[in-house]
């Protein structure tokens, strides 16, 4: 049989097993609560990149604005809290609903542009996004950020926060793995891979652009909404353009069109600048070198060439 | 009538690449349309799976007016197609770009495929079985789980027509299915196109390779500067003197 990587079978949900052992057995090897830390800010990334990826990976439209997403479900869900007091358990799903409908309305016409055009787009999104979080000081604090309501009273502590977003990660991969394996994923990809025979059969390009940009921007505002919960504390910095190139090179560093890429490629960017502290004013420059020779190397990303080259030696030893 | 395409007309920049084009598609028979390169002949065959939209004219298929609408709606009023330059989708396996082409014929709401619900898992295995039926109709079933990348050029050819049939369509229209192939490879695209007519698809054909249509077409229209020079059964169009002045010039048949 003439197999090779990237053509696995579908529907196999021995991958998302993985993922679930792994997140169950990493708390054996988090010493302290800064580690546990880390690994929620891993978690909450790698929610967002799951989705990004099913817009840029899998349907191939590129997006600049995806932290403003992720602020917007962030501040959504703590402002409706905090200055209204609601309790998180309604303000978030309302928050969540709130930001599908804008990017349905925002999606709609710049999902026409296509390449550079999008980029810009999305890119200018992001930045009015983060102005008007940094600017509306009365509802968002302003620049110096909000405080944010807990979730609920009994969801405190790192411990059970990891849980929490470990769980809500699991749930992410298994739904985009899910729409990735059904004819709607197909569709997708039939769109990154011909837009014009997608069209011969049938596939509407706009409409279904427009549906991963949604679902995209949902899982980007679920993300954000947790993070502000659990970090009780927001600034309009996780809405920056800055943290929409981080988001996107995640997804391009873990390898595009593989989800399991996107969590590792949160994984590893989230986690590298921590690691890299120790080097001080050079961590910087190390980090940059390292996405440098990742993409001159790996140009599809870690995930996808490493699955490559373990099914290059399969096909060796048979 | 199946698809009645009238007065249809073309222009990119100053070039007529298609002037008054008429064109009445009989349903079943096998349709060829040749013509010298530049004649327009993959011109035509764009409009008439909404990838151009033209100028001037109308197109009816099965009396439903399809004049100016997006290419996905000729394939869900039963047009499909393959492509002169591959059009492939290079980042799948062979079986999903056949699965990909029965998206008209599944039910898939975002809920269900988001959640995988039972039904879906069943339609989902459904589709893999007439995707494999299909492959295997056109001989690459040995190939089901390879990357399509993968393939050679001759057998990407096939999957596109595996493709274009796993919608179903009622016209079916081939882009050069012949081009590049090798004599035993252009045999088994000529045995595919005559099953897929007797199974009682109306076939359009734009080829250069004349063995292949005057083998299997049963109507030919013969393009020349983007205008319908001739059409009719294959061994009358081929003894048209008009025709052979297109393909030969004048001093040619004169002498």
């Amino acid at each position: 049989m003439a197999s090779s990587a990237g053509a696995r079978p579908s529907g196999s949900s021995k991958p998302l097993l993985a993922l679930a052992i792994v997140i169950a057995a990493l708390p054996l090897a988090l010493p302290n609560n800064y580690t546990y830390e880390v690994a929620i800010l891993v978690g909450l990334n790698a929610i967002v990149c799951v989705g990004l990826n099913l817009l840029i990976g899998y349907a191939g439209q590129i997006s600049l604005g995806h932290a403003g997403f992720f602020g917007l479900g962030a501040y959504g869900s703590a402002i409706l809290a905090a200055r209204y007091g609601w309790p998180a358990w309604v303000s978030l799903p309302v928050t969540l609903a709130a930001v599908a409908l804008l990017a349905w309305a925002i999606g709609r016409p710049i999902l026409r542009l296509k390449g550079h055009a999008l980029a810009m787009a999305t890119l200018g999104f992001g930045i009015i996004v983060s102005i008007v979080l940094a600017t509306e000081d009365r509802l968002t604090g302003g620049p110096d950020g909000m405080a944010v309501p807990p979730l609920a009273s009994f969801i405190s502590g790192e411990k059970i926060w990891y849980w929490l977003v470990g769980a809500v990660l699991v749930g992410a991969v298994w739904l985009a793995r899910n729409l990735i394996d059904s004819p709607r994923g197909r569709a997708l990809r039939a769109l990154h891979g011909s837009e014009v025979a997608a069209g011969a059969l049938g596939i509407d390009a706009a409409a279904h652009k427009l549906s991963a940009f949604v679902i995209s921007a949902l899982f980007a505002a679920a993300a954000g909404a947790l993070s502000a919960h659990y970090a009780g504390f927001i600034t309009p910095a996780k809405a920056s353009f800055l943290h929409s190139i981080e988001l996107v090179t995640m997804v391009v560093f873990g390898g595009m069109a593989s989800t399991f890429g996107a969590v590792v490629g949160a994984a590893v960017l989230t986690t590298l600048p921590q690691l890299l502290t120790v080097f001080k004013e050079y961590e910087m420059v190390l980090l940059g070198a390292v996405l440098m020779l990742t993409m001159i190397f790996m140009p599809r990303g870690l995930v996808p060439t490493l699955e490559r080259a373990l099914a290059a030696t399969r096909a060796k030893r048979r | 009538m199946l698809l009645r395409a009238q007065s249809v007309g073309k222009r990119f920049g100053g070039v007529a690449a298609l002037e008054a084009v008429d064109v009445a598609l009989e349903r079943g028979a096998v349709h060829a349309i040749i013509g010298p390169n530049g004649a327009g002949k993959t011109t035509l065959l764009n409009v008439l799976s909404g990838i151009y939209k033209p100028d001037s004219g109308s197109i009816s298929f099965e009396n439903q007016e399809l004049t100016g609408k997006d290419p996905h709606h000729f394939a869900a009023a039963g047009i499909s197609r393959t492509f002169q330059n591959l059009q492939v989708f290079f980042n799948m396996t062979v079986l999903e770009n056949v699965m990909t082409g029965r998206w008209l014929h599944e039910r898939c709401g975002l809920a269900s495929a988001l959640l995988r619900l039972p039904a879906r898992a069943r339609a989902e295995q459904a589709c893999r079985q007439a995707a494999a039926a299909l492959l295997d109709t056109v001989g690459l079933a040995r190939w089901a789980d390879a990357r399509a990348d993968s393939l050679p050029y001759g057998a990407l050819k096939r999957l596109e027509i595996a493709r274009a049939l796993a919608a179903e369509p009622r016209l079916l229209l081939l882009d050069e299915p012949a081009a590049g192939l090798n004599p035993s490879e252009t045999r088994a695209i000529d045995e595919l196109i005559r099953r897929t007519a007797a199974r009682g698809v109306t076939v359009v054909l734009v080829e250069h390779n004349m063995k292949l249509v005057m083998e299997v077409s049963h109507h030919v229209i013969v393009l020349d500067y983007g205008r319908k020079l001739a059409e009719g059964e294959p061994r009358v169009v081929s003894r048209d003197p008009r025709v052979l002045e297109a393909y030969l010039g004048t001093e040619a048949c004169s002498t």
